[in-house]
């Protein structure tokens, strides 16, 4: 049975408030996993972990961390992504929001990207 | 001093869980300093001897091929302090594995009661960016299972004896 909306963000919520220390409130649907929720690298690994077991769900390591495509020099230029990286990285992340991204978008300011949003929209896509 | 803070394996099944204890002693120079006038052994230590047991049970999973590594320490609950004297029995259960890392969950109990509850997360360092071959030599990882009565009570997920891996049996 499908997951209502509600049900995946109290559940990506819960996964949140466990592996980064935070509370309930901190963890709003425009919150950004870096910046507001103060994720680190090994975070992302531990949310993976947990939502995994949270939604009996598989999550490829580069569906959410598209390295791969920001490491790529086809993909990138002076650090800054091409328009065939942004169609790559909208191709391979259908559920992120990437417009505001799109508009100045440099490699450094992708880890600040994903909100907890996305992490629910992800989590949808992957629940079908 | 070594760095080992758990004193024996009891219990080693690979894959899936593992149990070991750690003696308090008065004699252990970590009692001193941690709380002046009531020697207690520090909680850190137990979580360093959880993921010592955990560490084990994740690296044992691949055969000693990966080079495994503590990555966070997840929710952890201290329920009584640990004093000179105690026993605490640790026990580790293989939670998630990621072809990355892995968690497990681990209790520890002293005289029946729940003294600890500890969740680890352990990542597995790549190839040639943060390591070069292993961490440990293997002839040193060996004798410090063998140390601490690893290969007397370790058994495969069918239950049968293990007695050597070839990753430990390598030439250093």
């Amino acid at each position: 049975m499908a997951l209502a909306e509600e049900d995946i963000f109290a559940k990506v919520q819960e996964a949140l408030v466990d592996a980064l220390g935070v509370d309930d409130d901190e963890v709003t649907e425009d919150a950004t996993l870096v910046g507001d929720l103060g994720a680190e690298s090994i975070d992302f690994l531990d949310i993976v972990f947990k939502l995994e077991k949270a939604f009996d769900i598989t999550i490829p390591r580069e569906e959410l961390s598209p390295e791969d495509i920001l490491t790529n020099s086809q993909y990138v230029q002076d650090g800054v992504v091409t328009a065939e990286g942004m169609a790559e990285l909208k191709r391979r992340m259908p559920w992120a929001d990437l417009s505001e991204f799109e508009k100045n978008p440099r490699v450094q300011d992708f880890g600040n990207l994903l909100t907890v949003r996305d992490l629910c929209s992800y989590v949808k896509s992957k629940l079908g | 001093m070594r760095w080992i803070w758990i004193d024996r394996f009891t219990e080693f099944s690979s894959g899936s869980h593992a149990c070991g204890v750690k003696n308090v002693t008065l004699g252990e120079e970590v009692l001193d300093e941690y709380c002046p006038g009531y020697p207690m052994y520090p909680p850190t230590l137990i979580i360093e001897g959880m993921a010592q047991l955990g560490g084990i049970l994740v690296a044992e999973h691949f055969s000693f091929e990966k080079h495994v590594v503590l990555a966070k320490v997840g929710k952890s609950k201290f329920h009584q302090p640990a004093r000179p004297g105690d026993q605490l029995c640790y026990e580790v259960h293989l939670d998630s594995v990621q072809d990355v890392g892995a968690t497990v969950v681990g209790k520890s109990h002293c005289e029946g009661k729940l003294q600890a509850e500890i969740g680890l997360m352990f990542a597995f360092l790549e190839e040639g960016r943060f390591t070069d071959g292993p961490l440990f030599r293997p002839v040193d990882l060996r004798s410090m299972l063998r140390a601490m009565n690893f290969f007397n009570v370790a058994v495969d997920s069918d239950r049968n004896p293990i007695s050597d891996y070839p990753a430990l049996l390598a030439a250093d």
